[in-house]
Parts: C-alpha cells; structure tokens; sequence
C-alpha cells in the first residue's frame, strides 16, 4: 500500500442524499476527510451516521449526489476494490465465529492471496500492535473477552493496511473500564498510523477523546462539522444540549474525567 | 425365537437386501442433496422464487407415496427399472427437508456477520463458501439427517414395484400372514434408520458447537 499524501482527501461527501422507500435517511451531506484526520460522527440513534458509513465502502449507494474515496466516486469503483482498501469496524467485532482469531485478522490477506509467511509475520505484528498475547491466535471468538474480541476486530481492519479506517460504535458494546482502555490505545494507535479515520458514537466524551474533528448529526442531517477543540463552546442549540446532557452526568465531575478536562 | 431362525437360515437374502435397501435410500438422499441443497441456496439468491420452490416440495410430501411410484410406473426411461423409479420418487421426498434446512440455515446466519464479510471485500461467492455455508452446515445436516431416515422407512415400500430391499420381507410377510418374515424387513430397516440417524446426529452436533462459537 503507498503511504497517504498529507492533506490529500480521502473521503468526501459531495452533496449527498440516501432515501430508502421515500424517507430521507440522510440530506444534502457535504462533508470531507484527510488522510491522517479523525472525525467523529456524533448523533443518535436514527440520526443517519451508520448510513453516512456504509455509503463509504458501497454497502449503499447514494440516491442522490456523490460520495468519493480517494478521488473516485463510489459508483466507479469496484465494490470489491473499494471495500478491500477500507478497514470496517463495528460493534462487538462482527467477527466470524467460525475462525480462529489468526484466521479472522488474515481474511483480507488471503483473499488477497499473500503468500503463506507473510500472512503470519502480519498476523503477529497484528496481535501485537492491539495488545493481545500471540497465544490467542488458536482461539475462536466465544473464547475470548469483550474487550479481546473488539481487539481481534481492529486487526482485523488494520490487515491490509488500508488507508482508510471507518468504525461504527466500536466500543459500544463493553464495560466502562475496558472501553476506557480501549479509547486511550485506539488514540495513540491512530496517531501513530496516520489514517484517515471516521469514527462513529453517540457518546460525547467518546468523540471529545478521539476526534480531530466532530461532525453533529440529527435525523439526516449535518447539524455542525466543527474542530474537536471548538465544539463545546458552540452555540448551537442542539450541541448545547449535547454538552449539558453529558455535563449532568455526576460521573463528569471527576476530576480525571475527559470530558471536563477538555470542557474546561 | 422363530425370527431368529430365519434370520439365520435366511442370512444371504437379508444381507443382499439389506445391501439393496442401502443403496436405494442412499442414492436417492444423494441425488435429492444434490438438487435440494443447491436450490436452497438459489432461493435465498433470488428470495421472490422460494414460495413458489418450497410450496413445491411441500407438494410433492403429500402425495400418498404408494400412488407416487404408481405415477411413475408410465414415465420414460425411469419407468423401465423399478430401481429408477423408486430412487427418483424416494428423492422427490427428500428434497422439501433438504431445501427448507439449506434455506433456514443461511438465513439464520448472523445478519452481522454476513455484513461484515461483505463489508470486508468477500466476494459473493467467498460469502457463501466461507462464511454462510460453514455457518449453516448444522442445520443443513440436519436436513440431511431427515432426509436420510425418510428415505430408509419409505424404501421399503419400493418392493411393492418390484424394485428390491428390505421390503421384499415385509410384502412376503404379509402375503405369508407370517410375522417372522415381516419382522426380518422391519427390524433391520429399523436398525439402519436409527444408525443414520445417530451418525448424521452426531455430524449435525460437532457442527452446531462450530456454529455457537460467536
């Protein structure tokens, strides 16, 4: 894979509509991403992020103007291609149960057929890079952790080395202490790759950690697209809100709270 | 005690039969998987033909069996050798457990899972080699297990067309009013469905624990 050019953009959403059975599910979504830029895609349930994903690696097509990754529209691209070249994460791993851990992280390279050595050196490299022991390799996905699993579905994104990562409420799934953990390694690993990222939560302490950037979402629509460092001191009204509901919780009066330290 | 005698003085016929049975319930579930399971896997492909595939084959179970092989008797070329028609009515029976368990079993497969294959660059062939099918094989042997033990008790009607096995017995016993000769049909019959059974059972088992791995 050849490196990323700083700056280049790597995903861009070029006025784009997606309705399904007469219902817009998303609207007139301008939006773009660099390599080597996180943005979180904040909103809830409902409010087209998943959808706003999945136009990005062809699972859907947009019904109205033109997504495009690396410069080529989605519609150009070979859907195979395309999603090969971008790493999928989603809640609670999506991995299959089927294979063992080694077979789950390696099933990009062998359909890509590497040769037999390299698939393992990248396996390794693989557990490593997440933080998981090279002895799990053998296990099968019951046999592991929440937090593992989420593990073994981050390598499993990251086999190929694509240049774009795309990430659906990964964390969602586990405990407070382990999603924490989790948040904390996925930051310093994203700094070290240098991807172009676009993470998806509804949890606001969550995007404050990990964005660049944090793009609002509410029923289809892009409600504000703002640096993470400006976003709680927006005025907007719905941002407001976010911010409150999330300042209410008792838990954000902590000290070492993220959300604190980064609303103060 | 008598049914063992002649089970003893009969021991060559048995055997042949018994042999003759295997081969008419086990080429019938053969050719009925070799149908069955690919057109279970069409109509999860093209979902607008499943009513019309599976109404089918629910079809075909209720016609009285006996009257089936009757039907069959004018067909061309099958209907020269009983053997052809008793297979090919056998696996016209087997083929509605087969298709419906293919179809239920990719269709169970986690929504998720496929996604993500999907999502990751599978192919749709790879998806379904690699990811659906593995999942679905318990309940695809399942079907097979059903199959399988459909066609072993009904193969025994199969003699009332002059096509062999065990039923050869059973009618002679009948027509005899003996029940040992009916007895030397019926219980080794017996005995090869419940070994299918416990054989394709445990298959269908180490399968299923694959599938739970999630």
């Amino acid at each position: 894979m050849t490196a990323p050019l700083t700056n280049a953009t790597a995903i861009e959403f070029d006025h784009v509509s997606f309705r399904l059975n007469g219902r817009a599910l998303l609207e007139d979504l301008v939006l773009s991403v660099k390599a080597g830029e996180t943005l979180v895609l904040l909103g809830r349930s409902g409010s087209g992020k998943t959808t706003t994903l999945k136009l990005i690696n062809r699972l859907l097509l947009p019904t109205a103007g033109e997504v495009r990754v690396n410069g080529t529209s989605t519609a150009d691209w070979d859907p195979i291609k395309l999603r090969r070249s971008i790493g999928y994460v989603i809640q609670d791993g999506g991995l299959f149960p089927h294979f063992t851990v080694e077979r789950n992280i390696a099933l990009v390279p062998r359909i890509e057929n590497w040769p037999r050595e390299r698939v393992a050196a990248r396996v390794r490299e693989l557990l490593a890079l997440v933080g998981l022991s090279p002895e799990l390799a053998s296990r099968y996905p019951s046999q592991l952790s929440g937090g593992q699993r989420q593990r073994v579905g981050v390598a499993r994104a990251l086999a190929a080395d694509p240049g774009i990562l795309i990430l659906d409420e990964p964390f969602g799934a586990l405990d407070p202490i382990t999603r924490s953990e989790m948040q904390k390694e996925f930051r310093a690993l994203q700094q070290r790759m240098q991807k172009a990222v676009i993470f998806v939560t509804h949890d606001l302490r969550e995007a404050l950690l990990l964005a660049d950037r944090i793009a609002l979402m509410e029923a289809g629509r892009l409600i504000v697209d703002l640096p993470a460092a400006e976003f709680p001191r927006s005025e907007h009204s719905l941002v407001r809100a976010y911010v409150e509901a999330f300042s209410s919780l008792p838990d954000s009066r902590l000290p070492d709270s993220c959300a604190t330290a980064r609303l103060a | 005690m008598n049914f063992f005698h002649f089970m003893m003085a009969n021991r060559q016929q048995v055997l042949e039969l018994t042999l003759e049975h295997i081969t008419l319930a086990g080429v019938a579930t053969l050719l009925a998987a070799a149908v069955g399971i690919p057109l279970g896997i069409l109509i999860t492909r093209v979902p607008r033909l499943s009513k019309a595939v599976l109404g089918s084959a629910n079809i075909v179970q209720t016609i009285p069996s006996l009257a089936l092989f009757g039907f069959l008797l004018p067909a061309p070329w099958i209907g020269e050798r009983a053997g052809r028609i008793a297979i090919l009515a056998l696996a016209l029976y087997a083929l509605l457990p087969l298709i419906r368990n293919t179809y239920a079993g990719i269709q169970g497969v986690d929504p998720a899972v496929v996604e993500a294959g999907r999502a990751m660059g599978l192919t749709d062939r790879q998806l379904l080699f690699q990811v659906e099918l593995p999942l679905a094989s318990g309940v695809i042997v399942a079907g097979v297990r059903i199959a399988t033990v459909v066609s072993i008790g009904l193969a025994t009607i199969a003699a009332a067309i002059g096509a062999g096995g065990l039923g050869e017995f059973i009618f002679r016993g009948l027509a005899m009013v003996n029940n040992e000769v009916i007895l030397a049909g019926a219980v080794p019959a017996a005995l090869l469905a419940l070994a299918a059974d416990f054989m394709l059972g445990r298959l269908e088992r180490r399968l299923g624990t694959l599938r739970s791995k999630s």
